[in-house]
């Protein structure tokens, strides 16, 4: 830098000489930064000692040397002092070793929006150990996601990085560090490949990415305790409703509120503790305001009020349904007096500020908190009302209203009208937004007025299926699952002739006499020993031998020293699921009367509910087949409370074959149906023609480790699974996927008596 | 002979009537007929037959009913003894004998072939044949079987056979109105009314969830045990924690919902 430069920058003319000494150390020529240096400067040194500007300097001066324009200088110098406040000085060397190591490698241009988002970062992390996690799992993604694509070595910049920064401070405020580091492995291994899913996943576009957060998030999540909500609801209050979760992580600018409508009660995914109320106990409090509305509430016609009216309404409707809550549970009170916000009596500053909400939630407070020592004589006068009105029962929102109304003429004023509102310590966010309080008459279709928008398009979709359920699917490389990965739809199986069936079951007619046989053998089974018989049909010899020993010794011997046995009934509950890719249109033999793959297993899962139907076992069926991981076909053909009867038979003369075979999603789904039945014994039966395989997966292994995974999983469950398969190359890796439970059926024309009998068999 | 006087109810049980049950049940008695008493676990069945057997000055032989129970523990059985072998008469036999009113409790849980044995004591014939003694026992006429049965047991496995319940005349018994179940509690415990009020509304929240996790709902015996460990200083929500909860579940979610019903009921 020679002295012209100085010269030129110095230009402007500062007149403290420390000032001039700052400049002249910065060392620049950029105009942007002299416009601000002195304001910035001021509030360096509010937060920076003395000692330590030199480094601030020399590292602005580094940053502005770099060759990426004024920006890295010119933010650093605007954030370093909020990183100090937060962090400490002590974060200035790791920080710019990383800055170092960004500019040596490709990754330069990630400069800028790591510092443009450092400070709020910073405040999030509140130390600087926190701060170097931060730093390490930066470069950790730098490392792993530069250059790497097509072996090309260490010239294209990570395609992640920038906006991983961008998102940090988002990231940041819903998970720990831990939480984070997570996050990022996980985008790292699944996208290291794919520069745009990259960018996307760190963009928090990619849903198996917002999935992770949520799975890394603290906080109580509702997905863990939604049971309990239930029982919550239906012990304490017998009421019960679906729940359904609202994401609060990406909607930061919406804030939702929880509200109910005629589609379920909707809570936030997750809640923190809060002061002093942990997240479970938030969930009950939600819940039970929205139960009080359902008991007490009764709709009021909007057009009636004006807009403060109805606000004063609200607040005061809410008090009396928590009042009456209390009572049913006192405990309660402790709960809603810690998470209602309690405003200050004077914060509120009325010549500039509208007040109207800051006295109504005092207004609240005062119902519910008997020691709330306001002044306030307004106040006083209409919680006296209130619990006069309360007295001798529930009251009603009609009365409750009037009260409102009344308090909010009394203590009007002209700059209520004011735009300025106060909000602080007004929100209490275990109340729902009071959207069924309101009725409007100029809505001539208000039915629907009080469900969202996108409702009727909702409608329209359901028409064709039932939303889609999420199933994790196994990563074997990283031995970890990939959440929310797979999408299921179900549906009832379309129907055809049920004359069909009855046809091909005629053309068994000998096999079926056969398994008629056999099946009246089994009917009665699971013999049962009973001990401790003084008639029966064999002696206990242990009883028998201490009986002997016992009348030796001269004492009273037990004469109960037989034993008898009994039949049981069975009680099995039994799912078969059946592949229904593109290959079971593959035809066998030869010559030109050869069936196919499918219509052989139509006739096999014909004759198998034909005899599961005569043994009384609650059998369902279901076909499935994938297009990808965003749609798996899951289609009910018989459910397990169907009888065997034309309509069960017409949809199995309408199977038919296509797309692939993502197993272990379609394995998941049955099994969920299946655990959830009452049985000694729970079986998976799966009739398939080939391993598993998607079009969106080229490693071959992957889908069989998760098949084999989804197998384990069914087990830990209580259901057993089996799998009859007709491949003759298969044994390899059903074994692998199925242990010792798996059959490989070598002649596929056998198949219509081989499953029936298999079944038979396995459950004898 | 038996001496029936140590069969007999010395004091009147604290009994309270849900509804017309004593008269009823009276009547039943004038005809002999057999009674059968219905209700979930713990809702004072006992307790009722107890009372009527006070209250019609009978004797009460009372058999809780087990799976290993075969005919002969309740008929009777050759023993040995020194001299060769001695019949003892087993309860029903007594009963039969003496004239006492047999109470065989829980009688699902014995096995259907012992069930049988009751079957001609409840018709016209009232009498018990002792096939292994070569006897036939006419019953007394004072004599009555009544039998009990929960009819909310989940196994379908155990159910009374139809035939046997076709010899009964029965009633419905069900855990006691919240008034009636407070004053019961009260009154057997001395426990305050109010508390008591609480312990009925803890107890109405386990029942909500029958069939939702609990197979049963909690007693009238529980929130008895609950209300006696109260007097006897135990802290409200420990005595709940400890007589209402853990002894019904194991459940980890059922139980965190009943603590807080008890946490937010008791402050
Ligand atoms: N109507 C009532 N009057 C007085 N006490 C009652 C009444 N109902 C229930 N109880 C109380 O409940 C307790 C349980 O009743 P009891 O033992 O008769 O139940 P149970 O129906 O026979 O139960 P289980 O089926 O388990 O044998 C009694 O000890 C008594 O304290
Ligand atoms: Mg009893």
């Amino acid at each position: 830098m020679t002295a012209a430069d100085c010269q030129d920058a110095a230009l402007r003319d500062y007149q403290h000489p420390l000032m001039r000494e700052y400049w002249a150390r910065l060392d620049t020529r950029f105009s942007q930064v002299a416009e601000v240096f002195e304001e910035m400067m001021a509030e360096a040194l509010a937060v920076i000692d003395r000692p330590d500007l030199d480094a601030y300097l020399d590292a602005a001066r580094f940053l502005g040397k770099l060759g990426r324009g004024v920006e890295p200088m010119l933010v650093f110098l605007e954030e370093w002092p909020s990183v100090v406040k937060a962090v400490g000085k002590e974060a200035l060397d790791p920080v710019l070793d990383f800055i170092k190591a960004m500019q040596r490698s490709p990754n330069g241009k990630a400069i800028t929006p790591f510092l443009q988002t450092l400070a709020a970062v910073a405040r999030r992390l509140q130390s600087v150990e926190q701060l170097h996690h931060y730093l390490d799992i930066a470069r950790d993604l730098m490392l792993r996601t530069t250059g790497s694509i097509h072996g090309s070595h260490a010239t294209l910049p990570s395609p992640g990085l920038p906006v991983f920064f961008e998102q940090a401070p988002r990231v940041l405020d819903l998970l720990s560090v831990g939480g984070m580091r997570n996050w990022v492995d996980y985008g790292i291994r699944n996208y290291r490949h794919h520069p745009e899913r990259q960018t996307e996943y760190f963009a928090l576009k990619l849903a198996d990415s917002r999935a992770v957060v949520q799975r890394e998030r603290h906080g109580t999540l509702f997905a863990d305790v939604e049971r309990q909500l239930d029982l919550y609801l239906r012990a304490l209050w017998g009421d019960s409703d679906q729940l359904v979760p609202y994401s609060t992580a990406f909607d930061e600018l919406r804030r939702p509120m929880p509200y109910y409508d005629r589609l379920g009660m909707r809570v936030p995914d997750v809640y923190d503790d809060a002061r002093g109320i942990a997240g479970i106990d938030r969930y009950r409090a939600t819940l039970a305001h929205m139960v009080g509305h359902r008991r007490w509430s009764a709709p009021l016609i909007a057009d009636n009020w004006s807009p403060f009216q109805r606000m004063a309404v609200e607040f005061l409707e809410d008090a009396r349904i928590d009042t009456l809550l209390i009572r049913e549970y006192p405990g309660l009170r402790k709960i809603f007096l810690a998470l209602h916000p309690k405003p200050v009596e004077d914060a509120c500053d009325p010549e500039t500020t509208s007040c109207l909400r800051h006295r109504l939630a005092m207004l609240s407070r005062a119902c519910l908190d008997p020691e709330h020592g306001y002044r306030d004589t307004a106040v006083n006068e209409t919680v006296a009302r209130f619990h006069a009105l309360l007295a001798s029962g529930p009251s009603s929102t009609r009365q409750i209203a009037e009260l409102a109304l009344a308090y909010v003429t009394q203590t009007r004023r002209q700059s209520d009208q004011l735009p300025n509102v106060r909000f602080e310590d007004t929100e209490v966010d275990y109340r729902d937004d009071n959207r069924h309080l309101w009725r409007y008459i100029e809505d001539s279709d208000d039915e629907e007025f009080f469900d969202d928008p996108d409702r009727k398009l909702r409608k329209e979709t359901e028409v064709v299926g039932l939303p889609p359920r999420h199933y994790p699917e196994w990563d074997h490389s990283s031995k970890t699952y990939r959440p929310d990965w797979v999408s299921v739809y179900e549906a009832l199986h379309p129907s055809g002739n049920p004359a069909d069936v009855d046809k091909l079951l005629a053309k068994h007619a000998l096999l079926a006499k056969q398994l008629k046989r056999l099946l009246d053998l089994l009917k009665p089974q699971d013999k049962v020993r009973i001990r401790y018989q003084e008639e029966g049909s064999e002696l206990d010899l242990d009883v028998a031998l201490r009986a002997l020993i016992d009348f030796k010794a001269g004492s009273q011997p037990d004469p109960r020293i037989n034993m008898s046995h009994r039949t049981d009934g069975r009680d099995i509950a039994v799912l078969l699921l059946v592949d229904l890719s593109e290959s079971l249109n593959q035809k066998i033999g030869a010559d030109g009367t050869a069936q196919t793959i499918l219509e052989l297993s139509q006739e096999a899962v014909a004759l198998l509910a034909w005899a599961i139907d005569r043994l009384g076992d609650p059998l369902a069926i279901a076909g499935f087949h994938s297009n990808t991981r965003h749609e798996v076909r899951y289609q009910h053909i018989k459910g397990f409370s169907e009888r065997w009867n034309d309509e069960v038979k017409a949809r199995i003369a309408a199977m038919a074959a296509g797309w692939s075979t993502r197993m272990g999603a379609a394995l998941r789904h049955a099994g969920h149906y299946l655990s959830a039945r009452q049985a000694d014994k729970r079986i998976l039966l799966l009739l398939t023609d080939g391993e598993p395989a998607d079009i969106d997966v080229t490693d071959p292994e992957h889908l069989k480790a998760d098949a084999k995974k989804a197998v384990e999983e069914l087990d830990a469950q209580g259901v057993t699974s089996f799998c009859l398969s007709l491949d003759p190359k298969a044994d390899e890796y059903v074994r692998e996927i199925f242990g010792t439970r798996w059959r490989v059926l070598d002649r596929i024309e056998r198949l219509p008596e081989q499953l029936p009998m298999l079944y038979l068999s396995l459950t004898r | 002979m038996t001496d029936k006087t140590q069969y007999l109810v010395k004091q009147e049980p604290f009994y309270r009537p849900q509804g017309r049950e004593v008269e009823l049940f009276a009547a039943a008695y004038a005809a002999r007929l057999p009674v059968m008493v219905k209700g979930p676990t713990g809702c004072g069945k006992s307790r009722f037959v107890e009372y009527m057997a006070w209250k019609l000055g009978k004797p009460l032989i009372t058999v809780a009913c087990n799976e290993d129970m075969t005919a002969s523990d309740l008929v009777g059985r050759w023993l040995l003894d020194a001299n060769g072998t001695r019949w003892l008469d087993g309860p029903l036999t007594t009963a039969a004998r003496i004239g006492a009113i047999c109470y065989l409790d829980e009688i699902v849980e014995a096995r259907q072939d012992t069930t049988v044995v009751i079957h001609p004591l409840t018709d016209h014939r009232r009498v018990l044949p002792l096939d292994k003694k070569g006897e036939l026992v006419e019953a007394h006429p004072d004599f009555q079987l009544v039998i009990s049965y929960n009819p909310g047991y989940q196994s379908l496995m155990k159910d009374l056979k139809q035939s046997t319940k076709q010899r009964f005349t029965a009633f419905d018994f069900d855990y006691p109105a919240p008034e009636l179940e407070t004053a019961i509690i009260a009154q057997e415990t001395g426990l305050a009314e109010g508390t008591a009020a609480k312990l009925v509304k803890i107890g109405q929240v386990g029942r909500n969830l029958k069939g939702h996790g609990l197979d049963e709902g909690i007693s009238t015996r529980l929130l008895v045990y609950a209300a006696t460990l109260i007097r006897r200083g135990v802290p409200e929500t420990d005595a709940c924690r400890m007589a209402l909860v853990r002894p019904i579940t194991d459940d980890a979610d059922i139980r965190a919902t009943l603590d807080h019903a008890i946490d937010t009921t008791f402050v």
